[in-house]
């Protein structure tokens, strides 16, 4: 077994190509799905059932069944629908999707954190159901649910890899066909994981750096 | 148009790869359990080569998306000399993936049991392993059961992955009626449907194992 590290400099070009195309996939998946997320959150809580129920079987779906196979529905069966979508747009729509049902979970579990008696309170003082929502609940409920959200916003940097399957041109694609092209299957597989694991040591450590001020911010206001 | 017939058609040929998905994810668990134990038990040992290691495996396995692991398992292994079927490689895989979120999920179960309990088995004149096995292991479980039936659940939606390293199971089977009948949208939504109910059963199963375990620690 020879191990050669010149196939990866001599493409360092596409390699990078990838990684940008990644981060963007992530944060944008990321992003749309947060937004997916409480919206589904706020619909499934203060709204009738008729709109909770479809909702609710969304999440359910979303979360029981494999990404993949929710990224070919989206790719490979959006033309059904008149949904041409390319494989960047359909793996960017499934991650947002698919981060969606669960930052929905983390979002609904945050509202019912906030103590009723608040709500009643602002209800009393003639405050509007959205606006209890904005300045009552949400920055409450943020810094207690910012280590969930974090957490699935790093899960969903690994998930990114899967849409190497629908030939979308992310890292592991780019990388995967390097080897494929040159036999360096070593080389390259272990490099395409010391990347990951890199990036997910340094997002996982900001993270956490993120929720201590925040909860040094909790600390100084007295609730 | 919607295709019902070719549903109908292919969905015992789904079922049956079905069965392979849940092969596939029940074994890597249950490998993954052992591994995720022994991980845990080292990350709680007082060893530091022990606690190092631990913290090494699980920062991994868990940094690094499942497929890519499965690409290195499927071409690198070859190259260091190991030839074994892909699908092998590809449950040793899985099962080296949860180990390491079991062991995190298992650590919480491990510090939750009553020193006492430890000390106690230790006076009665337990062996270290048989302590392990018999006191540890099964209270770790109890104390975890909702965590681990939602990483089964977890590794049933990840064994999907291994259609990509060939492996036949219920994605790749899929795959293969989709491309030949050119109608994907019926097949992918029909095997999203079967992951589905296959998920719905662990959960249902790990409720009511979760009622049975309480039950008997009320008493």
């Amino acid at each position: 077994m020879s191990f050669n590290p010149a196939i990866l400099t001599d493409n360092w070009r596409e390699i990078l190509d990838g990684m940008a195309l990644t981060i963007l996939i992530w944060v944008a998946g990321t992003a749309i799905g947060l937004v997916i997320g409480l919206a589904v959150a706020v619909l499934q809580l203060f709204t009738n059932r008729w709109l909770a129920a479809p909702l609710t079987l969304y999440v359910a779906v979303m979360r029981g069944t494999p990404f993949l196979i929710q990224l070919f529905v989206i790719y490979y069966g959006g033309p059904f629908f008149g949904l041409d979508l390319t494989p960047l747009t359909a793996g960017i729509a499934g991650l947002a999707l698919y981060g969606g049902a669960y930052f929905s979970e983390i979002f609904r579990a945050g509202f019912l954190s906030v103590p009723p008696g608040q709500i009643e309170a602002a209800r009393m003082m003639g405050i509007g159901r959205l606006d209890i929502v904005r300045h009552v609940q949400l920055p409450q409920m943020l810094v207690i649910i910012l280590p969930a959200l974090a957490n699935m916003t790093v899960l969903l940097s690994k998930e990114t890899a899967v849409l190497s399957v629908i030939t979308v041109n992310e890292l592991t694609s780019v990388v995967q066909s390097i080897g494929s092209t040159t036999f360096a299957f070593a080389e390259t597989l272990l490099f395409l994981a010391l990347v990951y694991w890199a990036f997910l040591e340094i997002v996982t450590a900001a993270a956490r750096r993120l929720e201590k001020r925040v909860g040094r911010f909790m600390l100084r206001t007295p609730s | 148009m919607f295709d019902v017939n070719l549903i109908i058609k292919s969905l015992p040929m789904l079922l049956q790869a079905s069965v392979w998905t849940v092969i596939y994810s029940l074994s890597s668990v249950a490998i993954g359990f052992c591994i995720g134990t022994l991980v845990c038990a080292a990350g709680l040992s007082s060893s530091r080569l022990g606690r190092g290691f631990s913290a090494f495996y699980v920062s991994f396995f868990r940094g690094v998306p499942l497929l890519v692991q499965l690409l290195i398992s499927y071409y690198c292994l070859p190259l260091i000399g190991v030839n074994v079927p892909s699908s092998v490689a590809a449950v040793g895989t899985l099962a080296l993936c949860t180990g390491a979120y079991l062991a995190e999920i298992l650590r919480g179960g491990f510090l939750g049991i009553p020193p006492g309990l430890i000390e106690a088995a230790r006076m009665v004149g337990l062996g270290r392993a048989r302590i392990l096995t018999r006191i540890e292991v099964p209270l770790a479980v109890r104390l975890t059961l909702p965590s681990l039936v939602n990483e089964t659940t977890m590794m049933v939606k990840a064994s999907s992955l291994i259609s990509v390293v060939g492996v036949l199971e219920l994605t790749r089977l899929a795959q293969n009626i989709a491309t030949s009948t050119f109608q994907p949208l019926e097949i992918y939504l029909t095997a999203g449907a079967i992951y589905f109910v296959i998920n719905g059963a662990i959960s249902l199963i790990g409720r009511f194992a979760e009622s049975r375990f309480r039950l008997e620690t009320a008493r």
